[in-house]
């Protein structure tokens, strides 16, 4: 089905035209949990990455053994076990930033992303598209988590990857949970802006689940 | 049972999920545009998570630990969680076609829910007893469906508030999420734990 289209095509659509966060609108949860220093959203985007990576071969590499009828438990399940490793990996390998994220580490097993990634490209597609397929996403969503906390950082805390950038009083407010909110809304604002003004979209974000 | 009153208090409007851990959000702006499936959705989920909690409670304890498998925790739960759900689907369908017509759509949606997984993970992590397990999930619950509640209740009128086009649908909801969450900041010195 994608065969004509190039691998580059399908890494750009998951950056650009079908960015998780800003167009798709899915997994909003680590957007707003994580982003209050580059770093962790960073790490973040990294096990979301390597989780959507992992899982969009596996589901594609098993996919003509999987009876339709328990295709999403069993998808579930794959997904699972990757976020166990990425899970146990940082608990090893990046202990400080384990100890504030790792609840959120865990439940990236109940990201829609991913489960809707395998069950939309993996599951119709052969190993190498679902491949860079995931790596689209993966990178869509790691953009989008260092573009939040970007914000975030550089106005809540005046610096970024915890080293001091401005001298000013920073906004409180924007490491606070509300910060988070408004800063994702903000720049979903910002996005459909910019489609609506340069390149005539309907900016109209999605459906939101 | 004060502790248990407090982990209820706590988990519903301290810690609630939606406004100070971020969790759910996807369900949230997902099924707030009606009050109507805001409710539907409410009454689901807070039945699933309590009998969820319970279930990985015993399962945690019973099996899990005696046999060293904690590492495996998240891919039992959410095992636990989709077979659950599974399971409550058919027998509603079986037993209560009405029912399952008004709710059914709704526990689908609830396995993608990451609170649901959030809370089997953060009692097994806080050492919970099965009690405090099970105040702690119907706290979850209801604090839930509370900012559900809210969230569909302001959505409704923004319908009829003229917002720029760029900010249309999810961008001003998370606006007006996080002005409620600012709202909620204010319980967080109700008890202290």
């Amino acid at each position: 089905m994608q065969s004509n289209k190039s691998y580059l095509q399908i890494v750009k659509n998951g950056i650009f035209a079908e960015n998780p966060i800003f167009r798709v609108a899915l997994s909003l949860c680590p957007a707003v949990a994580v982003t209050s220093g580059v770093k962790n959203g960073f790490l973040m985007g990294i096990a979301v990455l390597f989780v959507q990576v992992m899982a969009n071969v596996t589901v594609s590499v098993v996919r003509k053994f999987i009876h339709p009828r328990v295709r999403i438990p069993s998808y579930m399940f794959i997904i699972a076990t990757w976020v166990t490793v990425i899970d146990l990996v940082m608990a090893a390998f990046a202990r400080d930033v384990y100890k504030q994220m790792g609840l959120y580490i865990q439940l990236i097993v109940a990201f829609a992303i991913i489960l809707s990634r395998a069950e939309l490209f993996a599951s119709k597609n052969k190993v190498t598209p679902s491949f860079f397929d995931g790596l689209g996403m993966g990178i869509g969503f790691l953009f989008a988590l260092v573009v939040i906390s970007f914000f975030r950082e550089l106005l809540g805390k005046g610096s970024l990857w915890g080293m001091p950038i401005v001298d000013f009083k920073p906004l409180l407010i924007m490491i606070l949970p509300t910060g988070g909110f408004f800063a994702v809304g903000l720049l979903m604002g910002l996005f459909n802006w910019i489609d609506i003004r340069f390149f005539g979209g309907g900016g109209a974000s999605g459906g939101g689940h | 049972m004060e502790n248990l009153f407090e982990l209820f208090i706590a988990a519903s409007l301290i810690n609630n999920f939606v406004f100070t851990r971020y969790l759910g959000l996807c369900i949230f702006f997902g099924v707030t545009k009606k009050m109507e499936t805001a409710i539907g959705m409410s009454i689901t989920f807070t039945a699933v998570m309590v009998i969820s909690a319970a279930l990985s409670w015993v399962i945690y304890k019973t099996i899990m630990i005696p046999l060293n498998l904690t590492f495996l925790k998240i891919v039992i739960f959410i095992g636990i969680v989709a077979g659950f759900v599974q399971a409550a689907d058919t027998i509603m369908r079986k037993i209560s076609p009405g029912l399952y017509y008004k709710l059914g759509i709704y526990l689908a949606l609830i396995t993608t829910n990451c609170i649901i997984l959030a809370v089997p993970l953060l009692n097994a992590e806080e050492g919970y007893s099965f009690i405090q397990s099970l105040s702690f999930g119907l706290g979850s619950g209801i604090g839930f469906a509370l900012a559900l509640i809210i969230m569909a209740s302001i959505r409704e009128k923004l319908e009829l508030a003229e917002i720029p086009r760029s900010f249309q649908g999810l961008p001003i909801s998370f606006i007006v999420t996080g002005l409620i969450a600012l709202a909620f900041l204010g319980f967080s010195g109700l008890i202290t734990l």
